[in-house]
């Protein structure tokens, strides 16, 4: 008990099935406070349905996923009420999407965007609802004349930085990331993951990042895990696992990155 | 000194006698019987009563007579008489399988046993107007009836065609022994999700042109899903009630229907091999455009049970369903004739405000 | 129930058969039990058309006996034509009185105002809804507005208010204007002004709410508290006007503004005509309606 007590997230035998179609198989894994955990793999590899069985968006076949919450402790998510899982999510859970449109109001201005979260959970102070909202969109490099535009307006950067913005307002321990720099430019990811890394490290957030391109895992992740048809086939200490690989699959995918 | 306007009631009264004036129109042209109605606009009366829910061709000429020829009020005269009418029961499901067959056509086999009766159609007709109507002037040519007739056990394509090779998606029956009521829109509010009996009374009542286009949308596209008419059939059935206090149904009388039923193309899924599915399609009186559409409409809407992905109005349960319903939409689309004066009067304020605010914080601008 | 003879032998008292009467009356109840709560209820064709009025001819129909003294008010006045039309047909097909004193009445039908004279413990009003739902317009989907209810997840509405106040310095709503009941539920008040809402709160009279095409029935159980939502720092605020009654004077009714002529002249009346003539009666008078200089006045 006193070693699981600090445990944030614990996922035991964790297996999605689509039909008899693997979806992922078998996984266990803990994550502790402050830790950035890597999932990387091809597409189709699983590790997107990992990540949305472990976000409480897919229910899963079978296994559990359990959550250290602020106030009971450890608690399975899948056997939360719905609004208990509802709040846990829009409070000290984050979801940063690959598409910030999937993550964002287009139709509502920026200040809205981040302020929507305190509304949820009941401030009803204009004031400083702005007040944050403008706070927030410096920490992420927004201009704060910026704060009632359209989100349609800004780039697919400044998007990106909207929705981090959005999802770190209520301040959440737990941020799930997937492709986050997906479908930026070279030269604007390399700005985003530089963000990302000081926001983790100041915030000392705990982050589960889902990711095909190894340079992103390297440079965020201190764990990492590697997907193959579903399964967990190798995971460790990031450096560990990139410079000397142990499974076939691991080699072949660094290989892969080296030669290119 | 300023007086409201008042006397809504007088304006109303004679808006009625107006309005009486010119459904008679000119009074030296021979006022019209809603018996010539029922008996030679009744494509006019077969849609009022599927739209109107309520199987009378003489209320409905008289509906139609009343509403000046607008369908869509005809309907809405059915169906407030109709909502008044005691519920004595439910009848037992027609069965469309012993039909007296006025037409039947597939389009999926070119000779099927029964054959392929035309009846009446306009399919192959040159839409030429034709002026001798216009002079009252010939007596139809009376058609030539087959010297073998139409032979009422036509097998149906779907069920006793199709079907042999198990090519054709099984419906699930409702059995009789579960007495799970079958669902009626007239007497319980329409809930979501909505189940296939629902969604199909829903679209059996629903706005012939608005099932059309939705139709049509599948067709173009938008939730393409291959349809063929696998059998259209129109003719009358018969109608039974079973009282609890007998052992035996009594015959109530006949009505007229047109059921198509479409066969529609169907990869597989995980569970399922590849086979046809259905769509199907019924109305009151003779209407086909209606039933095809309808056909596809209801195919569309089953796309959860397919494990399809929604991505088309057609398909939208909720958009659907909540929208097919003429009455519902005209009443809504009309209502906004009606006064708004405080609802104005509060915008009216607001936006005034907005300018006179807008002018303060941009002098310049505003003395432009 | 006295089953009175109407004026149309042919329909029942008050036109619904009883079986539906009961069928609405359950649902009144469910919504008096859970004030603010959507009840969905088998609504009927009615032989007016959807959106005028036929979800609270039928709570009147429902709730109203032969005894019973009818007023029906649209945009506050009794002799607009809609308003005329639904007491004709109470008259014709229930027998029951009719008239256009709030105070005479018992049953008060209402379509986009609340009357000025305050309402009392032994009467009703009953409101026509068009759309029931306050989420709609955030939201068009009915299984997910139902279940943002469930969870009372109602930020998304915050989320509208602030948008006003960030384009706006202050909440762009003036009619429907939502409203949180009894620290619940989210309500549309149906599209009254918001001048209108603080009369919701606590009133005496039993409110309720029938929208017929929509299918659902709401209420306000007698001293509900109603909520108008807003920001601590922006809080909820009534119209107010410059002018007062050009026919009465009053200062403090909903006022209707009347186009005098096409040169811009215009001049501002109670929209509740019933509080106005009572006004009127006392010997209030307005600036349109002295005898010595009305000429004058009007012609401006």
């Amino acid at each position: 008990m006193s070693r699981d007590s600090n445990i944030l997230l614990s996922i035991r035998d964790l297996t999605m099935m689509y039909g008899s179609r693997i979806g992922c198989q078998d996984v266990c894994f803990d994550l502790w406070p402050g830790e950035v955990l890597g999932i990387v793999g091809e597409s189709g590899s699983g590790k997107s349905t990992l990540l949305n069985c472990i976000s409480a968006q897919l229910e899963p076949s079978e296994g559990q996923v359990s959550y250290n919450t602020r106030i009971e402790g450890m608690k399975e998510v899948y056997q939360m009420s719905e609004p208990e899982r509802r709040l846990l999510m829009r409070t000290d859970w984050a979801f940063v999407h690959q598409s910030p449109r999937d993550g964002l109001r287009m139709n509502v201005s920026a200040g809205a965007n981040v302020g929507e979260r305190l509304m949820a959970i009941g401030n009803r102070h204009y004031g400083d609802i702005r007040q944050s909202a403008e706070n927030w969109l410096g920490k992420v490099e927004i201009e704060s004349d910026r704060l009632d535009d359209l989100p349609s307006t800004f780039s697919g950067g400044m998007q990106q930085r909207l929705q981090i913005a959005r999802n770190l307002v209520t301040g959440p321990r737990l941020v799930f990331m997937d492709e986050p720099t997906g479908g930026l430019d070279v030269s604007v990811q390399a700005k985003l993951l530089d963000l990302l890394r000081s926001l983790v490290r100041d915030l000392g957030l705990s982050v589960i990042i889902v990711t095909h391109d190894l340079a992103v895992a390297r440079l965020l992740s201190n764990r990492l895990m590697v997907m193959q048809r579903g399964r967990i086939v190798e995971q460790g200490l990031t450096d560990q696992v990139l410079d000397d690989p142990q499974h076939a699959y691991t080699q072949l995918l660094v290989s892969s990155i080296l030669q290119t | 000194m300023y007086v409201a306007v008042k006397g809504g009631e007088r304006a109303i009264e004679n808006a009625h006698k107006l309005l009486a004036e010119k459904r008679r129109g000119n009074p030296d042209i021979p006022e019209i019987k809603t018996d010539q109605i029922r008996e030679q606009l009744t494509l006019s009366v077969s849609r009022v009563m599927a739209e109107g829910s309520l199987y009378d061709p003489d209320l409905a000429s008289l509906a139609i007579k009343q509403a000046r020829g607008d369908l869509i009020e005809a309907v809405f005269l059915m169906r407030a008489y109709r909502t008044t009418l005691p519920r004595f029961g439910y009848s037992l499901p027609i069965d469309t399988g012993t039909m007296q067959i006025s037409r039947r056509i597939s389009a999926t086999y070119k000779d099927l046993p029964g054959g392929q009766v035309l009846g009446p159609t306009f399919d192959y007709t040159h839409r030429l107007l034709d002026f001798t109507l216009t002079a009252n002037g010939e007596e139809p040519l009376e058609a030539e009836s087959s010297s073998e007739g139409v032979d009422n056990t036509m097998p149906r394509v779907l069920d006793d065609l199709l079907n042999h090779e198990g090519l054709i998606q099984q419906e699930e029956r409702v059995s009789d022994e579960s007495h799970e009521p079958v669902g009626d829109l007239t007497r319980q509010p329409l809930e979501f999700p909505a189940d296939r009996d629902i969604r199909l009374q829903n679209l059996s009542r629903g706005d012939e042109g608005f099932i059309l286009s939705l139709g049509y949308s599948t067709q173009r596209g938008y939730a393409r899903n291959h349809a063929f008419v696998g059998e259209i059939r129109y003719g009358s059935v018969d109608v039974e009630i079973a009282p609890e206090e007998l052992d035996f149904p009594i015959h109530l009388g006949e009505i007229d229907i047109t059921e198509c039923e479409n066969v529609n193309q169907f990869k597989g899924s995980k569970t399922a091999p590849p086979q046809f599915t259905r769509g199907y399609g019924l109305t009151f009186g003779q209407n086909e455009r209606k039933a095809i559409a309808m056909a596809l409409v209801d195919r569309a809407l089953r796309d959860k049970e397919m494990g399809e992905e929604v991505t088309s109005p057609a398909q939208d349960e909720e958009f659907v369903l909540s929208h097919s319903d003429n009455i519902e939409a005209t009443g809504f689309v009309e209502h906004i004739k009606l006064p708004h004066y405080v609802d104005f009067q509060s915008e009216l304020e607001l936006v005034r405000k907005m300018r006179r605010e807008q002018a303060e914080q941009h002098p310049q601008r505003a003395a432009e | 129930m006295n089953y009175q003879q109407t004026e149309i032998p042919d329909y029942n008292f008050a036109y619904l058969d009883e079986q539906t009467k009961r069928m609405i009356r359950r649902a009144l109840l469910k919504a008096v039990a859970i004030p603010g709560y959507q009840v969905p209820f088998a609504g009927r064709e009615m032989p007016m058309p959807y959106g005028w009025g036929t979800g609270g001819v039928q709570v009147t129909a429902a709730v109203i006996g032969p005894e019973d003294t009818l007023k029906v008010i649209d945009q506050g006045s009794d002799d607009t034509t809609n308003a005329v039309s639904i007491r004709k047909f109470f008259a014709r097909t229930a027998g029951v009185e009719t008239t256009e004193k709030t105070a005479d009445a018992d049953i008060i039908q209402t379509r986009h105002r609340i009357p000025e004279h305050p309402l009392r413990e032994d009467q009703i009003l009953v409101y026509q809804v068009p759309i029931p739902e306050p989420l709609r317009f955030l939201e068009p989907r009915e299984t997910e507005t139902r279940k943002m209810h469930a969870l009372e997840e109602y930020g998304l509405m915050h989320v509208k208010l602030y948008e006003d106040i960030a384009r706006h310095g202050h909440i762009a709503t003036t009619y429907a204007y939502p409203a949180l009941i009894n620290d619940r539920y989210m309500m549309d008040p149906s599209p009254i002004p918001k001048f209108d809402n603080p009369k919701m709160d606590m009133m005496p009279a039993l409110q309720l709410f029938g929208a017929g095409r929509e299918k659902r029935i709401y209420a306000l159980p007698p001293y509900t508290k109603v909520k108008s939502l807003d920001f601590e720092d922006h809080p909820f605020v009534i119209q107010s006007w410059e002018d007062v009654c050009g026919l009465c004077g009053a200062k403090d009714t909903f006022l209707d503004e009347v186009i005098l002529d096409d040169q811009g002249n215009r001049m501002f009346v109670c929209s509740d005509s019933d509080h106005c003539n009572e006004r009127q009666a006392k010997g209030h008078r307005g600036p349109q309606n002295r005898d010595d200089s009305l000429t004058e006045e009007v012609a401006l």
